[in-house]
């Protein structure tokens, strides 16, 4: 069985596409990291007054905190006086209108990434708004989203123009003091999107912005805050790949979802950033806080993450089910390979009555991969009749690797019905052999098992995505073999 | 008729232990031969030599198939030059749907061969017609590979999938464990109707019964790792009757496949 394990670590061996780096000047920031630097962030992007206090606020919160211990990772010290808190192209000075102005070399990038930015998204009806290091570069179909009433641009733009709205919602579901990375965020983000959908609108298209850390040495640290008023619709897509690399480089982003009455907001994420290379050298910690708030009464968030990139995942998107008759919703691949490390899951806070929430988290390791599911689902003694289904599937692959569960449940109300199951396989060496003995090769047969194995999760991406997203675990997997 | 299949010799071990020990045998097309025998003899590693599955070391001998050393392909090679194991435990693969495994494994074949892939119509059509062959419904084709799957189900799966990959080579490994009767006749049926003048068939059982419904050109007896005996039909009648001891106390040796069963006492 020897010949089976090496062949299949060959396959994990897959190299990282998406390495590359773009030649762009960028103006950086200095490392460090102080009042000095919160001030000097906040003055390029010329914030009101409130927003600088409400980062120093959270700084002076953060230098109280400590760095967390307890999920189930090995993380080397984090230097944060060796990080530069600031990075945007040197192009950004005329600031792009449109798609036409944007640096060709950025365009090239992502083309090389795939990112379906002017003709394809037109195609699929995306919206995309990129976000490369720290500022956004370009915005599509914005007359369309306006002419529905959707705003949809960057998070500094939002800042801008709409300063009465992030002031109202930001920080209301991720506070300040949440978590040590969380309060990190708030002192130093950069940029993100800022969606707001108005009352009874269903927004026309899904709203789709992909991630790209560039500059060396560049913590980026995002800020995503999606609004969606009384009886609206948004479906986001969040998606990202970054340049080889051998420092590790840390993103710590926050985002914030409120549904208020009827509302239903789809988050749908594709990770891909770079994960190390296969001695474990390398890689982006991916330390994110997302939450969702289900304000009003039976509204609906769903959570749909496909992680298969970074160094070290610590993730956790939540739903605080507040509303009565509100659902929660968490579907969840991860994959680590190679030295990858994930701690990943979700937490479920029934607060409201008839509450209802649902996880399938499916875990795949191989490599020396380690992949950790830890997840919450507290019934609050206010939440009547509240139900809870987990489930959480972890599959081996190769016999270095390991999977972990860490469920905690918490229930204060009689009434509730919280159910939990969990499997571990591996992927079998049976599997494998029957696949073969009926002509399939290797390669086609693991990624063929690993997709079925995640298929609950894939089908609840919109299509385009989950086409990316088999192709990824695929590309993740497959390997040197033929 | 020409030999399909020539094993000279062949001598495997599994985990280091030696199972096979110079096993010789002549299969021709269009023949369906029986494989007997106690438990543990060796039944079950031969499909899986032949296969080419992990953890199966050939240490000696020749496997002739149409002419090709079959020993040096890979198993998915072995399978696209038309080696069919129908398994003992048929494999489930969840999440994975039947009818989309069953084209993925007759493209590659078809590719393999150099012939065109069948789009999802062309396959539809293949697929309708060969269930009409076995009598079978279609609820087996939009579920998951053999999940959740009745013993019944997934070894009439396995003849289902035979149907549609038409192997040169079809080795049936113990098919009929775990069938009541009535699964047992479908199966069999299936089975027979699936026999051509072109396709070789190694039917492996530990019993009689299933022979009453496919009827063998030969029944070989398979005893630690030797073929010890080989006749017609009948030869398994009186396995049934005598059981398996009497090959112990008799050593039997019958290699005329042609001629009635002799027992040779030394």
């Amino acid at each position: 069985m020897s010949g089976e394990t090496s062949t299949i670590d060959k396959m994990v061996e897959q190299k990282y596409r998406h390495g590359f780096v773009t030649d762009i000047d960028s103006d950086t920031i200095p490392p460090g990291l102080s009042t000095d630097v919160i001030k000097a962030i906040s003055l390029r992007k010329n914030e009101p007054e409130w927003l600088l206090e409400w980062r120093l606020n959270a700084f002076k919160h953060w230098l109280e905190m400590e760095q967390p211990d307890w999920a189930h990772l090995k993380i080397d010290p984090i230097d944060f006086q060796a990080i530069s808190y600031f990075s945007e192209p040197r192009s950004d000075k005329d600031r792009p209108k449109s798609l036409d102005e944007v640096d060709p070399k950025l365009l090239e990038t992502y083309d090389k990434l795939g990112v379906p930015l002017h003709e394809r998204a037109r195609l699929a009806g995306v919206a995309v708004d990129a976000v490369f290091d720290s500022v956004s570069v370009g915005t599509t179909f914005k007359a369309e989203l306006k002419k529905a009433g959707v705003i949809f641009c960057s998070f500094s733009e939002a800042v801008q123009d709409h300063p009465e709205l992030v002031q109202k919602y930001l920080g209301t579901v991720v506070p300040q003091r949440d978590n040590f990375f969380a309060a990190l965020n708030c002192a130093v983000f950069t940029d993100g999107s800022f969606v707001f959908i108005p009352k009874g609108v269903r927004c026309p298209m899904e709203l789709s912005t992909y991630f790209r850390i560039n500059a060396a040495e560049t913590g980026q640290f995002e800020r995503t805050l999606i609004v969606a008023e009384e009886g609206s619709h948004v479906s986001y897509l969040e998606g990202c790949t970054a340049p080889m690399r051998d420092e590790n480089q840390l993103h710590a982003a926050v985002v914030e979802l409120v549904a208020l009455e009827d509302a239903n907001i789809k988050y749908s994420t594709v990770q891909n950033w770079y994960p190390g290379d296969e001695n474990g050298l390398g890689g982006i910690y991916n330390f994110v806080t997302k939450r969702g708030d289900c304000r009003g009464a039976r509204s609906r968030i769903s959570w749909t993450q496909v992680e298969t990139g970074s160094a070290i995942t610590w993730k956790y998107p939540s739903c605080i089910l507040r509303g009565d008759d509100s659902v929660g919703e968490f579907y969840s691949v991860a994959l680590t390979n190679n030295y990858q490390q994930a701690d990943t899951g979700t937490k479920m806070i029934h607060i409201g009555r008839n509450t209802r929430s649902k996880i399938i988290s499916k875990g795949i390791s191989a490599g020396h991969g380690q992949n950790a599911y830890r997840g919450l689902v507290r019934i609050t003694p206010r939440a009547q009749n509240a139900r809870n289904y987990t489930q959480c599937d972890s599959m081996l692959i190769g016999k270095q690797c390991g999977a972990h569960t860490f469920p905690y449940i918490e229930v204060r109300n009689p009434t509730a019905k919280v159910e939990h199951e969990a499997t571990t396989s591996r992927i079998g060496e049976d599997q494998l052999f029957y696949c073969l003995q009926r002509g399939i090769s290797e390669e086609d047969a693991v990624s063929m098992i690993v997709d079925g194995f995640c298929k609950q999760v894939f089908k609840e991406l919109p299509m385009e995505f989950a086409v990316e997203a088999k192709a990824l675990l695929e590309v993740s997997l497959e390997g040197a073999v033929g | 008729m020409s030999i399909m299949l020539k094993i000279t010799n062949l001598h495997a071990t599994v985990a280091g232990k030696e199972i096979l020990k110079g096993l010789n045998l002549e299969l021709r097309a269009g023949e369906i031969h029986a494989i007997m025998g106690p438990n543990g003899a060796g039944k079950s590693t031969l499909g899986n030599v032949l296969a080419g599955r992990e953890g199966y070391e050939v240490t000696q001998g020749e496997v002739i198939f149409n002419g090709k050393n079959l020993l040096e392909l890979e198993p998915e090679e072995r399978a696209c030059e038309g080696v069919f194991l129908a398994f003992q435990y048929p494999v489930e693969i969840p999440g994975v749907n039947n009818t989309y495994f069953l084209r993925a494994a007759l493209n590659a074949q078809r590719k393999y061969r150099g012939e065109d892939m069948l789009d999802s119509v062309g396959f539809l059509r293949l697929v309708r017609e060969k269930l009409e062959i076995l009598h079978i419904g279609d609820e087996l084709l939009h579920r998951a590979v053999n999940e959740g799957f009745s013993g019944g189900e997934k070894k009439r799966n396995e003849i289902f999938q035979m149907a549609v990959l038409e192997p040169t080579l079809a080795i049936l490994d113990e098919t009929d464990s775990g069938l009541d009767i009535d699964a047992l006749k479908t199966v069999a049926e299936g089975v027979n109707r699936l026999r051509s003048k072109d396709r070789g068939m190694i039917v492996v059982t530990h019993y009689q019964r299933l022979l009453d419904y496919i009827v063998p050109d030969k029944v070989h007896v398979l005893a630690d790792g030797k073929l010890v005996a080989t006749g017609g039909a009948e030869l398994a009648l009186k396995l049934e009757e005598q059981g398996y001891a009497w090959l112990e106390d008799g050593g039997i040796a019958t290699l005329d496949a042609q001629s009635e069963v002799q027992t040779a006492r030394p």
